[in-house]
């Protein structure tokens, strides 16, 4: 297997209305960040790749609009994932792997400001039993995390407490959008929006965009700057029907993890960014990834704290790295999820060059 | 399964959904200028082009474009194309002709209609100007400008026309500092 690394990741502000820039003004400063970052230009990247989805923002083809951003001239070999980009920089690592690119710039984008985010979700359903019901994604989520009280394994009072640490690790995070201290007993007087989930324990509507770089080890940009392995990624699917699936559980998690551990010989984490955008998946996560307390989970706040989108999964991977980077940690995993409740994860397994 | 059922071939699933967009850093100045019955393009420093609708981004470079440039509302036909079949939700009625059209100034065509003249008098390289409506009902919209009619001038040849916006755009490129979005 080639060693690939990530060498420069940028993201905007994680904001809750973006009220002038569109897509493309949001994303010109983020790319050339994350190319002045890894001292690289345009014309070192090999291969472009982008997550996002054009019901977010209400705009036809803004993925293609969004290449503007990029100066295609000459023209890059590009592509584009309707999924979160963590898939988009999966795409990536696959081309890399296949000898095709030793570069790449991935980026994700979303405005989710614009619209209604938990009801565009819904689009995501099947079109004949789901979609006709418009289950929003907070409602599905609401399902999700009833199931899990159902199981005894946790209560309301945990899922408030994973909203309390998210809020405060995010105070070292200046672009979360959530952060601060709140106390627990706090957060249990607050009404239900989607039984028994809170709006606290649903991640915040967010605009923003984040682009990250990977390249070969071979291709490392000449920047004194510290590179962070992606030793290990997989990714694996469970039913689409929710009634199909136990929702307590993440068997997707917990199989794309034994393929990363093993492909990157690596046991241990010292660190994990989890892309729960609802309270409950942390603990569920937690389970199926077996991680305990000497794993610090979603240092920069997670998606509790700033949740953009199409990129959240991305930011799982740009976050990890920052840490990484910073020497404090050795190595992290990261998750991104697709799919209403936990349907889709992927797993990675990074570690510091 | 029962294979005597008919099949269902068509039942109905509305989708709506509620978008509250606002136009962008680039797009707003453009669409107050419309309001004033003015073209507004911006100039990519990068390549020393005018872009006309700007759209925020200069597609080569990927760096962004604020300096407006005001554009004459005279310009040449590009390329063009007759719609003979109506478009459903169209006021249009067929047959109209729609062209790309290069605006004296700018260095990027764009799409309007051509009228006062027979479809079959459209040709590559011809002259046209602005026809507005009158300018109480202007709005924030390119819609100001009802159609392009010719100008009765003589044909341009678009090449030469080219190779002289190449040629200007050059002059007005800024010396690169490093790459390309350094």
């Amino acid at each position: 297997m080639r060693e690939v690394a990530i060498v420069a990741y940028a993201q905007s502000p994680q904001v809750r209305q973006e009220k002038v820039l569109n897509e493309v003004e949001m994303l010109m400063p983020v790319i050339e960040t994350a190319l002045t970052e890894a001292a690289m230009t345009m014309e070192d990247i090999d291969f472009v790749c982008s997550g996002s989805c054009d019901y977010i923002a209400g705009g036809a083809f803004s993925f293609v609009g969004a290449v503007d951003a990029l100066g295609a001239t000459p023209s890059k070999m590009e592509s584009h994932v309707e999924m979160d980009a963590a898939w988009a920089l999966y795409e990536s690592w696959l081309k890399i792997q296949a000898g095709e690119i030793s570069s790449a710039l991935i980026y994700g984008f979303g405005k989710s400001s614009v619209g209604d985010l938990p009801d565009v979700m819904s689009q995501q359903c099947d079109p004949y039993y789901l979609a006709p019901l418009w289950p929003d994604s907070i409602s599905m989520a609401g399902l999700q995390a009833s199931a899990l009280l159902a199981t005894g394994r946790y209560t309301e009072r945990d899922f408030a407490e994973v909203v309390v640490d998210s809020r405060r690790k995010a105070k070292a995070n200046p672009a979360a959008q959530l952060s601060g201290d709140v106390e627990v007993d706090a957060l249990l007087t607050a009404p239900y929006i989607a039984s028994p989930l809170r709006r606290h324990d649903c991640c915040p509507i967010t605009d923003g965009v984040s682009v990250l770089i990977i390249t070969d080890k071979s291709a490392l940009p000449k920047a004194k700057m510290k590179p962070v392995y992606i030793r290990g990624i997989d990714h694996r699917m469970e039913a689409h029907q929710l009634g199909i699936r136990t929702l307590s559980e993440s068997s997707s998690s917990t199989q794309a993890l034994a393929q990363a551990k093993q492909q990157a010989g690596i046991e241990q984490f010292d660190i994990a960014e989890l892309y729960a955008p609802f309270s409950p998946q942390t603990l569920i996560l937690k389970d199926a990834l077996g991680l305990d307390n000497q794993v610090a989970i979603n240092p920069s706040g997670g998606p509790l704290a700033g949740h953009i989108m199409m990129s959240a999964g991305l930011d799982r991977f740009g976050m990890s790295f920052k840490t990484l980077q910073h020497g404090e940690a050795k190595t992290a995993l990261a998750h991104a999820t697709s799919g209403p409740c936990l349907q889709h994860n992927m797993i990675a397994i990074l570690e510091a060059g | 399964m029962d294979i005597d059922l008919d099949p269902i071939e068509q039942f109905d699933a509305p989708i709506y959904h509620r978008y509250h967009a606002t136009s962008s850093r680039a797009i707003t100045p453009f669409l107050h200028a419309m309001k004033r019955g003015e073209l507004l393009g911006h100039l990519s420093t990068a390549t020393g082009k005018v872009l006309f609708p700007p759209l925020g981004a200069c597609p080569e470079s990927g760096q962004a474009t604020q300096i407006p440039v005001i554009l004459s509302d005279s310009g040449t036909v590009i390329g063009f194309t007759t719609v003979h079949l109506p478009i459903p939700g169209s006021k249009l009625v067929p047959p109209f002709t729609v062209a790309n059209i290069l605006l004296d100034g700018a260095d990027q065509a764009c799409s309007h209609l051509i009228s006062e003249c027979g479809i079959n008098a459209v040709a590559i390289g011809m002259r046209v100007a602005a026809v507005w409506r009158s300018a109480e009902v202007w709005n924030n919209s390119l819609e100001n400008i009802e159609y392009f009619k010719p100008t009765g001038e003589p044909l341009v040849d678009i090449d030469i026309l080219q190779q002289q916006c190449l040629a200007k755009a050059e002059q007005r490129k800024e010396p690169v500092k490093g790459g390309q979005n350094a």
